[in-house]
């Protein structure tokens, strides 16, 4: 035996014997429990995947990773939000490689609607933080939804409209699903109030110019235009709204709050003033949760303003907590679906519950107006529709 | 009535302008480039970088955003595009939406992914009222600009001695070469020319189209229609087929906005079978 190999020999002894007295990780009573977090990162949908993220992180600052005796641990996947299949398949490795205890996040309706045959096969509890189309939650007895759906926040800006004297009222949406489903909402609403509605306008997904469309609406002299569009393109509607002049002519421009998504709105500028729409969530919401909430998630993300995306990523978290808390740490699906069922309490947003039943949110829908407040232009809610639930279900 | 039909000139003389690069190199250089709408985004970004992030004027910012188009467009023709002017369509096609691609993921990488907003100095805004019709001042302001530029095009082709090199260089490249004209250089000159005015076109079009990094996609279809339309070796034709377009195609979307998408499609549907070598064709196409 050589001098070196002696040496190396006695050297591995000296660490055997010195091992036990290294610092260890401690380890904690039980393994932790893994969140599968997936969420459009790139993509034309990033916005809602970094609101959400952002949002997430905030809540374990504020409220500390250990609940019911376990600490949360959150795996974050990006499916960049067009193509449900590589939802699908994320969700899939998270539940099989990761040994996943709940699937959260989801930023689109096509993209929900793929998981939920993994989740109800792998009776793992899917919390729902975006997409916002009714029937999501009927696809899985193991859904749960911490967003919002599109009827829920239609039905209270056709029923303002109705009794703020509006008798005439324009639509236009986006030709694709949530645009005609948040169109039937408002018509059956609006009509069923005994407004009339002489004109109604599906724009081209791929529309390079809104132009057209507005000035039919300006001749066609109806109070207001209630408009759906994807998020963005809002401020493109606005401007255009406003150069034609539609405003000048007796024309109010209503809508779902996305139309004046907080993320963008402050660049929106001077035409987005006096939009008045209807939603759940506004950053100006003026409650000390909120301002907790707001004050935390600048801490977090300092460029960006949390949206109505966000919060529903902030109260899943929550909603998952409170389940753990609810079986004292055990992660069987089954159970964990049992005890976040029917759990109410005060978010940033205001009072929500998550029905028993049906798994989906039940919560107030403010109506609310931009205006300019110290350089800023903010949602300003103004009056409240009490604990909305989905009118499908 | 008028209006709409103010409007329609308008949205069509944008898309010439966007649009009439890509005639040029298609038309006249023979070279398939999909990626031209890729120009007049870098052209957009850089005028929204200029205006929102500077605090650069509109009308330098949009002249900037020219330049900056024209520049990268020159620099990838020196460097890429000349490889594949002798290959066959199908690589041209291939290496031109690979561009797009690249351009866009870029442009993702670097602005993100939304929708990006600019304000307009006051004296664009607003509109006049004339009484039996009202013009956005905005409107105006893009009839006026793209049509002076139609006109030096169209004057500049038919003219100058430059012209002239042009179009024997491209009607016959081995003559012209006996003849002493550079004929690379010319290319490489006109292709500038033409990601320059779609520099440009994007720089304007941020109000009116919106801009994100799918647009060199979104309006692909849009400037194919306007070349195919217009026959491809000519200025003349190209603007009065986006003329005609732009004007349908806001007509439709005013007065039947049921199918009011489709309406330019049919519209160009119509005009090739009666017409299938373009608006304008002399004969068959060489």
């Amino acid at each position: 035996m050589s001098s070196l190999s002696r040496r190396r020999l006695l050297g591995s002894a000296a660490l055997v014997a010195a091992a036990p007295s290294l610092p260890r990780p401690a380890i904690a009573q039980a393994a932790p429990v893994r969140i599968g977090l997936i969420l459009p990162m790139t993509g034309p949908f990033a916005s809602t995947g970094r609101q959400i993220d952002a949002a997430v992180r905030t809540w374990l600052r504020m409220n500390g990773e250990s609940h019911g005796g376990r600490r949360l641990e959150v795996l974050l996947r990006d499916d960049t939000g067009v193509a449900p299949d590589t939802t699908r398949r994320l969700a899939q490795e998270l539940v099989v490689r990761e040994r996943v205890n709940v699937l959260a996040g989801f930023g689109l309706t096509p993209l929900a609607l793929s998981t939920a045959p993994v989740a109800t096969e792998a009776r793992v509890p899917m919390v729902v933080m975006a997409a916002g189309t009714s029937i999501i939650v009927q696809r899985s007895p193991f859904i749960l939804r911490t967003s919002f759906t599109l009827p829920q926040q239609t039905m209270p800006i056709a029923d303002w409209a109705a009794s703020n004297g509006i008798t005439s009222c324009a639509t236009m949406v986006t030709d694709y699903a949530p645009g005609h489903d948040s169109e039937a909402a408002f018509k059956r609403r609006f009509t069923e109030r005994g407004g009339q509605i002489p004109l109604e306008l599906r724009t081209p997904l791929r529309n390079p110019d809104y132009a057209p469309f507005l000035q039919r609406v300006r001749d066609a002299r109806v109070q207001a235009l209630f408009v759906f569009v994807p998020s963005g393109e809002g401020a493109n509607v606005m401007k255009q709204f406003d150069e034609r002049g539609l405003a000048q002519a007796g024309i109010r421009l209503i809508g779902t709050g996305d139309l004046t998504d907080d993320d963008i709105l402050n660049e929106m500028g001077d035409p987005a003033i006096g939009v008045i729409t209807s939603h759940f969530y506004s950053a100006a919401h003026d409650s000390p949760e909120n301002r907790e909430y707001v004050a935390a998630f600048r801490q977090i993300a300092p460029n960006m303003r949390p949206n109505f995306m966000s919060v529903g990523g902030f109260d899943g978290m929550r909603l998952i907590a409170e389940g753990l808390r609810g079986t004292d740490g055990n992660t069987d699906g089954q159970r964990l679906v049992d005890a976040m069922r029917g759990k109410s309490w005060m978010s940033p947003r205001g009072p929500i519950t998550i029905d028993a039943n049906t798994r989906d949110i039940v919560q107030d829908v403010y109506i609310r107006r931009v205006e300019r407040r110290d350089g800023q232009l903010w949602n300003i809610e103004f009056d409240r529709i009490p604990q909305v639930r989905d009118p499908g279900t | 009535m008028l209006t709409v039909l103010v409007d329609g000139v308008a949205s069509g003389m944008l898309l010439f302008v966007l649009a009439c690069g890509l005639s040029v190199t298609l038309g006249l250089m023979n070279f398939v480039n999909l990626a031209h709408g890729a120009f007049g985004m870098a052209g957009g970004y850089l005028c929204v970088v200029l205006l929102n992030q500077h605090g650069v004027p509109f009308i330098p910012a949009v002249a900037a955003a020219a330049l900056f188009a024209a520049a990268l467009g020159f620099v990838l023709e020196r460097t890429l595009y000349r490889q594949l002017y002798g290959r066959d369509h199908l690589d041209q096609v291939l290496f031109s939406i690979g561009l797009v691609f690249v351009m866009s993921a870029v442009v993702d990488w670097l602005m993100g992914a939304r929708q990006q907003l600019i304000t307009l100095p006051a004296w664009l805004q607003g509109r006049w009222d004339f009484g039996f019709m009202t013009v956005g001042v905005y409107r105006a302001f893009l009839i006026a600009v793209c049509g002076a530029i139609v006109l030096a095009l169209h004057l500049g082709l038919v003219r100058t001695r430059f012209g002239a090199r042009l179009r024997a260089a491209v009607d016959d490249a081995v003559v012209a070469r006996g003849l002493g004209i550079p004929v690379t250089r010319i290319f490489g000159v006109t292709f500038a020319l033409g990601s320059g005015l779609a520099g440009l076109g994007g720089a304007l079009g941020v109000e009116v189209l919106g801009l994100d990094p799918t647009f060199p996609l979104k309006f692909m279809v849009y400037f194919l229609i306007v070349v195919a339309v217009g026959g491809a070796n000519t200025i003349v034709g190209p603007f009065l087929a986006a003329l005609l377009l732009g004007v349908v195609d806001v007509a439709g979307k005013y007065y039947v906005p049921q199918v009011g998408a489709f309406v330019i499609y049919t519209a160009m549907v119509v005009l090739l079978l009666v017409k299938p070598h373009g608006l304008l064709a002399r004969g068959a196409a060489r």
